[in-house]
């Protein structure tokens, strides 16, 4: 074709990129001598770790990643992909092989990970998760075998308000029943006996499994008498006004703020709002183990705690030193470093005794713990199935649309 | 770089054509043609990239078991209609049809009637009118997400502003559950929808209307013919073929709105304000079944092509005319 014509566009293309390559080189040397002197110091790898943890935490673990890779001669670039963003970036990285070294998943994805068979088994690494909390080690293994090992858990507890308490003359509801009276009776205008979340998603399931599985009930099969007694109880505390009708709204972090306002005597909620509610000024409150169907029996929570895992990234000496960070990050004095840092309990039995003495904030969640049950260790890879009829029967049965009974039927068959 | 090398064929073309002297019939008729293609290709390999792809590849998916695992080994099994039956077997379904029907006719309602009125009031021109017409953008110049969690507390139950205003005038006697309840639910998102939809109406008509000449109205008002008159007999038929654009644009919008409904309410309480999008959302990116959400968004696709191609006829009958 003829060029004559635009042959003068080439060259001022030509010209303005040698200007922008120009500067762009010029950019290069300048921020290349400043960085380059950082990383010249150290001779060995750099790892890549990947978690979903905002502020003020990130911070808190980028300082524990530093140290261990500072440790083994390494260092690590480390991204935090915000909450539910992070498992479709995994699954993008792992279609696109660029998996991180050291890959951070909350505890009931593991197995839904593990099966795309992009992790390898932490035995490789010599990490064999004995003295554990049984329930973090079911949660983190796939068919048998370990693959992800969380440093610290958490669980749900019952927060309770203790001023509200002090008026009413009453002390910290031990059953279900005692919740029931404690919350109707603590329920003044303005205000709500007993807050929890309900919300349609995995969220409200996490929250709903305290009252279901100390009760007998089991994901299995969710269309049970137990189950529906546990469903019963909180529809109850909704009907009779001791709840608010929009926990089918409220998430976690919209619970702990209504009980951090005053607007709920008490709250189902997790140790990891200790540090939020400490900040809350003229706020007295405390912390129990949820209340059981009758006293004396033990509360089976479920089990919530981020694990490590190193990726089938390709590379032997990087996943080498992958699986000696996952090892220095379960190390005893880590588990205690993070679970303070975050208001966790550590996942080894031993050193979360004696983390209770130390820290009584947490000591009952050192408890709640302990007989804890893991969300997938039962169904596996199927948990998300029983999880979304969960919430779905919770939903139907708090607005009221069917009766628990028969909410968990209809939810069950979907 | 390559937007500015692109116009320079053509440039280059254009100018020395005249200037070429005896050229064989044939051969530049080729040259032509291949010029044709050469201006066609960059268009074409776009739409085959970005649209022509994503569309076959979401069509397969629809009938491939496309999970987690398939990201790592490449393997999704074909299962050919299996998706498809097992979401319109589910009592989900139904719901979710329902949904999708009332949220778009209710939404559309809504924001043409409100959005016409409003374009018609700014018609006459008063202090301030201009200032007033671009606020009215505002709510489509915020973010969705921030939008969406606005509303959500203003829709609050116990200490939304929008019950205890009602309740302070004694416009109602108990506060409204807005979004808690499953039978308020989809109306209070419909509302949210339509607050969201009008600047998008009200601009459409009301720069339609600039277009009506105002003699037609001069003319109309010696007749007797003001107001209600003058609108039902000049504004309306002259406004005809942009409100039909208006109406099948908006239809096609609100079919796919995902954003809002996950931001108010995530699809609940008891899938109360479960639609098509949202329900595809749900599949894919929350269960990671993405072969059954594809399907879904099959489905949705379909019904909204149908709209785009009623959208193609109307604008190609409106510029015939």
């Amino acid at each position: 074709m003829n060029r004559q014509g635009s042959r003068s566009t080439p060259v001022l293309v030509a010209a303005a990129t040698c200007a922008a390559l120009a500067l762009a080189l010029v950019g290069c040397s300048s921020s290349g001598s400043s960085s380059g002197s950082g990383t010249s110091a150290t001779t060995g790898l750099n790892l890549t770790v990947e978690d979903y943890f905002s502020q003020p935490a990130a911070a808190a673990y980028d300082s524990i990643y530093t140290a261990c890779a500072k440790q083994l001669g390494d260092t690590v670039t480390i991204s935090h992909i915000a909450g539910a963003a992070l498992i479709p970036k995994v699954l993008q990285q792992v279609s696109s092989r660029t998996m991180p070294d050291v890959l951070m998943l909350d505890n009931p994805d593991v197995d839904q990970i593990a099966a795309t068979g992009v992790l390898s088994p932490l035995s490789n690494y010599g990490i064999t998760g004995d003295g554990y909390i049984p329930g973090i080690i079911a949660a983190g293994s796939y068919q048998g075998k370990l693959y992800g090992l969380a440093p610290a858990v958490n669980s749900l507890g019952l927060f309770y308000n203790v001023g509200m308490f002090k008026a009413a003359g009453l002390t910290p509801p031990a059953t279900w029943a005692e919740l029931q009276a404690d919350a109707k009776a603590l329920t003044k205008p303005g205000r709500y006996g007993f807050a929890f979340s309900g919300v349609n998603t995995y969220e409200g399931t996490w929250q709903f499994m305290p009252w279901m599985w100390t009760n007998g009930g089991n994901e299995k099969n969710i269309d049970t008498p137990q189950t529906a007694q546990a469903l019963q109880l909180l529809t109850s505390m909704v009907q009779d006004g001791s709840a608010s009708k929009s926990v089918v709204l409220w998430t976690q972090a919209d619970v702990e703020s209504q009980f951090a306002a005053g607007k709920a005597a008490m709250m189902e909620n997790g140790p990891w709002n200790i540090a939020l509610l400490q900040g809350v000024s003229g706020l007295h409150w405390a912390s129990v183990p949820l209340p059981t169907p009758e006293a004396g029996q033990k509360p089976v929570a479920p089990l919530g705690g981020e694990t490590y895992t190193v990726p089938q990234t390709g590379d032997p000496a990087k996943m080498a030193a992958a699986g000696k960070i996952v090892a220095c990050l379960n190390s005893d004095a880590n588990q205690v470093a993070i679970s303070k840092a975050v208001a966790y309990v550590p996942a080894k039995i031993s050193v979360a005794e004696q983390f209770a003495k130390t820290n009584p904030l947490l000591a009952p969640y050192v408890t709640v713990v302990q007989t804890a049950r893991s969300r997938t260790g039962e169904l596996g890879n199927d948990w998300d199935t029983a999880a979304t009829a969960i919430y779905t029967a919770e939903q139907l049965a708090l607005t009221g649309k069917d009766s628990p009974a028969a909410a968990l039927k209809r939810a069950q068959g979907q | 770089m390559k937007t500015r090398d692109r116009p320079s064929p053509l440039t280059g073309g254009q100018a020395t054509a005249p200037g070429t002297p005896r050229r064989t019939r044939g051969r530049s008729l080729r040259q032509d043609r291949a010029a044709t293609w050469l201006l066609l290709l960059p268009a074409l390999i776009y739409i085959a990239l970005f649209f022509g792809y994503p569309i076959v590849k979401n069509a397969m998916m629809g009938s491939q078991d496309y999970t987690t695992a398939t990201f790592y080994t490449g393997s999704a099994p074909w299962v050919g209609w299996a998706n498809y039956s097992s979401f319109l077997s589910s009592s989900l379904a139904g719901t979710t049809f329902l949904n999708t029907a009332v949220f778009t006719v209710g939404s559309i309602a809504g924001q043409f009637t409100i959005g016409l009125a409003i374009a018609l009031f700014f018609r006459r021109r008063f202090p301030l009118s201009g200032l007033l017409r671009s606020l009215l953008l505002l709510p489509w110049l915020l973010p969705l997400i921030a939008g969406a969690a606005v509303w959500r507390w203003i829709l609050d139950q116990d200490s939304g502003v929008l019950n205890s205003t009602l309740l302070h005038l004694h416009l109602v006697h108990a506060a409204v559950p807005w979004l808690s309840s499953p039978g308020m639910a989809l109306y209070s998102v419909i509302i949210v929808n339509v607050w969201i939809g009008i600047p998008f109406n009200v601009t459409l008509l009301y720069s339609g209307m600039q277009g009506i000449p105002e003699e037609h109205y001069e003319a109309a008002a010696l007749d007797g013919a003001v107001g209600w008159k003058a609108f039902r007999h000049i504004t309306w038929p002259a406004l005809r073929p942009i409100v039909t654009v208006v109406l099948v644009l908006g239809v096609i919008y609100t079919l796919k709105v995902v954003d809002i409904i996950l931001g108010l309410t995530g699809g609940g309480p008891a899938n109360a304000t479960q639609t098509l999008a949202t329900t595809a959302y749900q599949d894919s990116f929350v269960q990671f079944a993405f072969g059954q959400g594809a399907a879904v968004n099959n489905i949705l696709l379909v019904v909204s092509l149908l709209f785009a191609g009623l959208y193609l006829r109307v604008n190609r009958r409106a510029s015939d005319e």
